[in-house]
């Protein structure tokens, strides 16, 4: 049964902590038993909100656990803040819930639609970006950070079309409703990766219009490349391996110029043993450091 | 110049993502018109094999009773006719044991399907049900025996009672571990979630019947009233399974005494 919030315990006191500089993993509920005998410090989970949306049992004591060792973010997978009916109230209602049970480090959501007219598609599915679904992103953007009374982070997608009809390009909408909304940013550098291949441009011509200013996590996976009907690469966000090296190299890249992220490495299909996640997430932890380092050089510098 | 695309249409979008036949909804592509059949394709995929992926986790025992692509044919028509409504996963496939009810291929090569599609919902049921304490047995002792007939039950959120023709509980076993049972039954099941792990204990008719007419609010004397037709009926035995399976959160309080 979907948890109604009049349903949930009285909330527990979880601990603070504090997520800044730290790189993170998928929870995946079958690593359990090895992250609590292992007890590896200095990370992040993430969980994707609607697998705890059952009013019990393990799935609640799984993540409790997670949550009180280590901070957590909630991924919002299904909201639908580009679908053009209103958001489900419900499904609000369930999401402003465990928001308010786990106290999350982050909180986050998709641009893109996942229900309409009542079906629910279970994938993220893309949008034109036009002034008319801006204003229906920005409506919903604000319905859920009322709802929550925090604001979310927006994921950039990953797309396989484009609409003839957008008009804007995709950072700029994303800026544009960083500003009408207050929200921050989720810069998921494979989807900026697989849409760049997807669609023609160059990776970094999109992140050096990104408002990097904004963004508060960093998402890292590994993707599939099939090959288009042109013969040209057709990439696909599979998470369902390794991050790919030229994610990795962007991701420096960007890292070197904010200064370290939360970031999270997922990993949501063919999941490999806990400690193959954990070497991907110690992967971007050094990378972390590194940027941490040359950023606190950088800045004393430019102090001298 | 050319004419502009038509608009894009989320209602058609979503449309053509559920029918194969349907050609690239309008306003999709870029204007240089190159195809994107290939590219919408990726999307339509998706959408049927994350759906149907969803069903094989939900019913692994079917999956394996059936076969995979024969799961498969009959998930996606499922789907077809009873798209998803829900955003959680977990409420996906309620009324697909129906389906399978109806479903002629189904009904007539493997009957017992439907009962095995009820125990796996189930199972899911119990394992995200809320949770509760579980009734300890002791606390039976402190009810007098006078009162012992008119004792009711609190049912545990995660006890629940399938019923089957079939022996739904071997064939549930073997198509989970992709082996053949014999089907022939009747079977019945309690399904409950004693702890964190959920349980899934043979009945026999007797048992169900009072487990049954219990996890209703019915009082022990009721319940075992019902349950004595049978032959093989031990009211000890049959409650004493149904407490060690965790169906029970509780006593339930005396009715408040009328006339105060």
């Amino acid at each position: 049964m979907p948890r109604s919030p009049q349903d949930m315990a009285a909330r527990p006191s979880f601990p603070d902590h504090p997520v800044a500089g730290l790189a993170g993993a998928s929870f995946k509920p079958q690593h359990l038993p090895a992250i609590l005998a292992d007890a590896p410090a200095g990370l992040f989970f993430e969980v994707h909100a609607e697998n705890y949306m059952g009013a019990g049992g393990m799935p609640h004591a799984a993540l409790a656990a997670i949550r009180e060792r280590y901070p957590v973010s909630l991924h919002g997978v299904a909201m639908s803040i580009g679908g053009d009916g209103p958001l489900d109230g419900d499904h609000l209602a369930r999401f402003a819930a465990l928001v308010d049970h786990y106290q999350p480090a982050l909180v986050s959501e998709h641009l893109a639609w996942s229900t309409h007219g009542g079906t629910f598609f279970n994938d993220l599915l893309p949008l034109p970006y036009t002034n008319g679904t801006l204003e229906r992103v920005c409506e919903h953007v604000d319905r859920m950070q009322q709802a929550i009374a925090r604001p979310i982070l927006l994921e950039n997608p990953a797309t396989y079309v484009l609409f003839a009809e957008s008009d804007w390009e995709e950072t700029a909408f994303l800026a544009e409703v960083v500003r009408r909304t207050g929200c921050g940013l989720l810069l998921d550098i494979n989807n900026v990766f697989v849409s760049a291949t997807n669609h023609g441009f160059a990776p970094m011509t999109y992140l050096g219009r990104f408002p990097l200013e904004h963004v508060g996590e960093i998402h890292l996976a590994g993707h599939d490349r099939q090959v288009d009907d042109d013969g040209t690469p057709l990439l696909i966000d599979t998470h369902d391996r390794p991050v790919d090296d030229a994610v990795w190299d962007l991701y420096r890249t960007i890292i070197g110029q904010t200064g370290p992220l939360p970031t999270l490495v997922e990993w949501d299909a063919e999941v490999p043993e806990w400690p193959v996640l954990k070497a991907e997430a110690g992967q971007a932890q050094a990378m972390l450091d590194d940027a941490a380092m040359t950023f606190l050089m950088g800045k004393r510098h430019a102090s001298a | 110049m050319q004419a502009p695309d038509p608009a894009w249409n989320s209602a058609a979008f979503a449309a053509a993502l559920l029918d194969p036949q349907a050609p690239v909804p309008a306003g999709v592509g870029r204007t240089d018109g190159s195809a994107m059949e290939r590219r919408f394709a990726v999307y339509r995929n998706n959408v049927a094999h994350s759906l149907v992926t969803a069903m094989a986790d939900i019913f692994p025992g079917v999956a394996g009773l059936a076969g995979r692509d024969r799961f498969t044919d009959a998930v996606r028509l499922y789907l077809a006719g009873s798209p998803p409504g829900s955003p959680i996963l977990a409420e996906l496939g309620r009324d697909f044991p129906d389906f399978l009810d109806r479903f002629p291929p189904a009904r007539q090569q493997m009957p017992w399907l439907a009962g095995v599609a009820r125990l796996e919902r189930a199972w899911l049921d119990a394992w995200h049900a809320a949770d509760a304490p579980l009734l300890d047995p002791a606390q039976l002792a402190t009810i007098s025996p006078e009162q012992l007939a008119q004792t009711r039950f609190l049912a545990h959120p995660a006890a629940m009672i399938v019923r089957s023709d079939f022996a739904i509980v071997r064939l549930l076993e073997a198509g989970r571990n992709g082996q053949a049972a014999d089907p022939a039954g009747p079977g019945c099941a309690l399904v409950s979630r004693p702890h964190l792990a959920v349980m899934i204990e043979p009945l026999d008719a007797a048992a169900a019947g009072l487990a049954r007419c219990l996890l209703a609010g019915g009082t022990l004397g009721t319940a075992a009233e019902d349950a004595d037709g049978h032959p093989d009926f031990e009211l000890g035995r049959s409650l004493g399974l149904l407490l060690a399976a965790g169906a029970f959160a509780g006593i339930a309080p005396p009715p408040e005494p009328e006339g105060r």
